[in-house]
C-alpha cells in the first residue's frame, strides 16, 4: 500500500481518527507522516490531509487573520471544520482555495449547469465587456461616430440588465414575504406550515 | 401525508424494476444548492436557519412532482423515524443528527427527497431502481430548474453552485449506484475494482456511503469530484465503469460457477439454511447471508417471484425498520436480534429450497441445461 499523500513509498504509518463520529482513515510513509506532524498530536488534523492534502498548508498562504468580510469565517474556523461559512468566503478565501480545489476536483473552472436567470445576465456581461474594449478601440482610432454608436448599445445593455435583476429582485421579495421575517426571535415556535388541500 | 402511510410502502427504487437490476440495485444523483448570501447551516444562527428553511420549504412544497408529499421538520420526527429513513436512502445520517431549524420533504412514491439544512441548505436526490443515472438526473434537474424560479441560488462564474464543503463545489452534484457484487467478493477481486476505481476520480463505498462498512456485498460507486466538467460528463464517465464492473460480476459469478460451483452452493445452501432456522441474528449476518439468497435468485436457484421477498428483507431487517410496527420504545440488541430471526423465517418459510440441480456442478451431473440468468452457462462436463 503506498503512502496517501507522496504516493511513491510504501506506507508505514496507519492513522484512524473519528471526527463527529466519522472514521476516516490515512496512510502514511513515515517522511510524510513527519512531515505532517503525525508525532505531534495537537497539530495534526486529519481532516486536512483528507481535503485535498495539504488544505490547510495552501490556506494558510492568506495573510494570517482573514476573515469572511460577510459572515466573520476565519481560516482557523475552516481548519477546524473543513466547512466554509458562506458563499462570500469562497471569494475571501480565494487565493488558497485556488490550489486546494485544484487538488481536489478535475478542472478549476465550472463548466456544467448554470442557474436560466444568471445566464442571461452572464451572456449580457461577456457582451458589455466586449464592446467596453470596442469602444475604446473606436475611440483610439479616432472613429467618433462608430463610438458614438457603441456607447448607445452599451447604454441600453445596462438598462436590460437592470430591469432583468429588478424583475429578479421582485421574484426574491416575493419569496421572502411568503416566508417568515428574518428577524425572528431565537425561541420563536413556527406556526404549522399550511397543510395542502 | 403522514410518515407512516409513506413507511408502509415500499419505495419504488426497492419494489419498482429498472436496466440491471439484478446487479444495480438503485440509481440516485444528488444535488447540492444554497441560498445567496445565508451564511452555510454549519455556520449560521438558529434564526438564520430557521428562516432559510421556511423559504426553501415553501418552494419546495409547491413544486408540482411534489403535491403528494411528505414534509416535517427534523425535530417533529422520532429518533425512529429518522433512522428509517436513513435506511431507506432517503436522509443522510448527517441530516438525520439535525434538530430545530432542518426539515425533509420527500414525494409518495419515494423517488424525490430533499433535505432543508443538512451541510447545504439543500440536498435534493432523485432515485430509482436499477440502472438509470440519465433518467434520474433528468428528474432531478428538472426539479432544479423550477425551484430556480423560486430560490435564488448561490452562484459563482468561475466556481459555480457554492457549497458548504469545497468538495461539493461546481455542479453540486452526487450521482451513485448500489451495486451488489456478490462474485467479486468471493473471487477476491472486489478490493483491486476499488482501488483502480478510486484512481480515476471515482468512490466505491459501503451500504450508507462514507466511512460505512460494506455489508451485504453492496457498494455504492460514485463520482469524487464535482468541479470541470458538465454533469452530463461526469455521469458519462461514472456509467462507463458502472458497465465494467457489471460485466466484472457477471464474469466472475460465470467461473464461480464453472470453477467453483460445490462453494458456491454450499454457501447459498447454508445461507439458506441459517436464515430458515436462526432463532437470533445481527443484522450485519442477516444481510451478508441475504445476499447469498439474492444472488441465488439471480442464478434461478430461487423462484424469480421471490425476489421481491428478498430484495425487501434486506431493508425490513435493519434495526429501525424491525421496530416501526412495533409500539415498543426502543428494543435491545438482542431483542431486535430474535425480531429479526422470527421474520426472516416467517419470509424465507414462502420460498422452496434452492435447486440445486439447476446448476451443473463438477461432482453432481449436472441434470438441467437451461437455467433463467441472463448469462449462457457452460457445464465443464460438455
Amino acid at each position: 500500500m503506498f503512502c496517501d499523500v507522496c504516493k511513491s513509498k510504501e506506507a508505514t504509518v496507519f492513522l484512524t481518527q473519528i471526527v463527529e463520529g466519522k472514521m476516516q482513515k490515512v496512510n502514511l510513509c513515515e517522511v510524510c507522516s513527519k512531515e505532517k506532524g503525525v508525532n505531534d498530536p495537537t497539530g495534526f488534523a486529519l481532516a486536512d490531509l483528507l481535503l485535498g492534502l495539504g488544505a490547510a498548508q495552501e490556506i494558510e498562504k492568506n495573510p494570517v487573520g482573514i476573515r469572511c468580510p460577510v459572515c466573520g469565517f476565519s481560516q482557523a474556523d475552516f481548519k477546524k471544520t473543513g466547512r466554509l461559512g458562506c458563499s462570500a468566503c469562497y471569494d475571501a478565501f480565494a487565493e488558497g482555495l485556488s490550489g486546494m480545489l485544484k487538488n481536489m476536483h478535475r478542472g478549476s473552472v465550472h463548466t456544467g449547469k448554470v442557474p436560466a436567470k444568471l445566464r442571461i445576465s452572464l451572456l449580457r456581461n461577456k457582451e458589455l465587456s466586449t464592446l467596453q474594449s470596442n469602444l475604446q478601440k473606436a475611440v483610439l482610432a479616432e472613429h467618433f461616430e462608430e463610438a458614438a454608436a457603441i456607447r448607445d448599445k452599451i447604454r441600453q445593455l445596462e438598462e436590460e440588465v437592470r430591469a432583468a435583476e429588478e424583475s429578479l429582485r421582485e421574484n426574491i421579495l416575493e419569496v421572502n414575504r411568503l416566508s417568515l421575517p428574518s428577524a425572528a426571535p431565537e425561541e420563536l415556535t413556527l406556526p404549522k406550515p399550511r397543510k395542502k388541500s | 401525508m403522514k410518515l407512516s402511510r409513506i413507511i408502509a410502502n415500499t419505495g419504488e427504487w426497492l419494489s419498482g424494476s429498472g436496466p440491471h437490476d439484478q446487479i444495480v440495485v438503485s440509481s440516485r444523483v444528488r444535488l447540492a444548492r444554497n441560498l445567496k448570501g445565508k451564511p452555510f447551516p454549519g455556520w449560521a444562527k438558529k434564526a438564520e436557519r430557521v428562516s432559510v428553511l421556511e423559504e426553501i420549504r415553501t418552494a419546495v412544497e409547491q413544486l408540482p412532482e411534489m403535491e403528494e408529499s411528505f414534509s416535517e421538520k427534523l425535530e417533529d420526527l422520532s429518533a425512529l423515524e429518522k433512522q428509517v429513513l436513513v435506511e431507506r436512502h432517503l436522509i443522510s445520517r448527517e441530516h438525520a443528527a439535525k434538530g430545530a431549524g432542518s426539515a425533509v420533504v420527500m414525494n409518495t412514491a419515494q423517488t424525490l427527497s430533499f433535505m432543508i439544512n443538512e451541510e447545504d441548505h439543500l440536498r435534493m436526490q432523485a432515485i430509482r431502481a436499477g440502472l438509470q443515472l440519465d433518467e434520474v438526473y433528468a428528474m432531478i434537474n428538472q426539479t432544479d430548474s423550477e425551484l430556480e424560479d423560486a430560490l435564488d441560488f448561490a452562484f459563482h462564474g468561475d466556481l459555480g453552485y457554492l457549497t458548504a464543503c469545497p468538495t461539493n463545489v461546481g455542479t453540486g452534484m452526487r450521482a451513485s449506484a448500489m451495486m451488489h457484487l456478490p462474485g467479486l467478493v468471493m473471487s477476491e477481486q472486489v478490493n483491486k475494482i476499488i482501488n483502480s476505481v478510486n484512481k480515476i476520480g471515482l468512490a466505491v463505498r459501503g451500504l450508507h456511503g462514507e466511512g460505512t462498512e460494506a455489508m451485504g456485498n453492496l457498494f455504492q460507486v460514485s463520482n469524487q469530484t464535482t468541479l470541470g466538467e458538465t454533469e452530463e460528463e461526469i455521469i458519462g464517465r461514472l456509467n462507463k465503469v458502472i458497465y465494467q464492473i457489471l460485466e466484472h460480476e457477471q464474469n466472475a459469478r460465470q467461473i464461480l460457477l464453472q470453477q467453483r460451483a460445490e462453494t458456491l452452493l454450499d454457501q447459498i445452501g447454508r445461507a439458506y439454511g441459517i436464515l430458515c432456522h436462526a432463532h437470533s441474528i445481527t443484522s450485519k449476518e442477516a444481510l451478508n447471508l441475504l445476499s447469498f439468497i439474492k444472488m441465488g435468485v439471480d442464478l434461478g436457484l430461487f423462484p424469480s417471484k421471490n425476489r421481491l421477498h428478498v430484495d425487501e428483507l434486506f431493508i425490513e431487517t435493519q434495526p429501525a425498520h424491525l421496530q416501526k410496527g412495533l409500539q415498543v420504545t426502543k428494543l435491545g440488541a438482542e431483542e431486535r436480534d430474535s425480531l429479526r430471526a422470527a421474520l426472516i423465517r416467517a419470509k424465507l418459510k414462502q420460498m422452496p429450497e434452492p435447486e440445486i440441480g439447476k446448476i451443473p456442478t463438477n461432482g453432481n451431473s449436472g441434470s438441467s441445461s437451461t437455467t433463467s440468468t441472463d448469462t449462457p452457462i457452460t457445464s465443464e462436463e460438455s
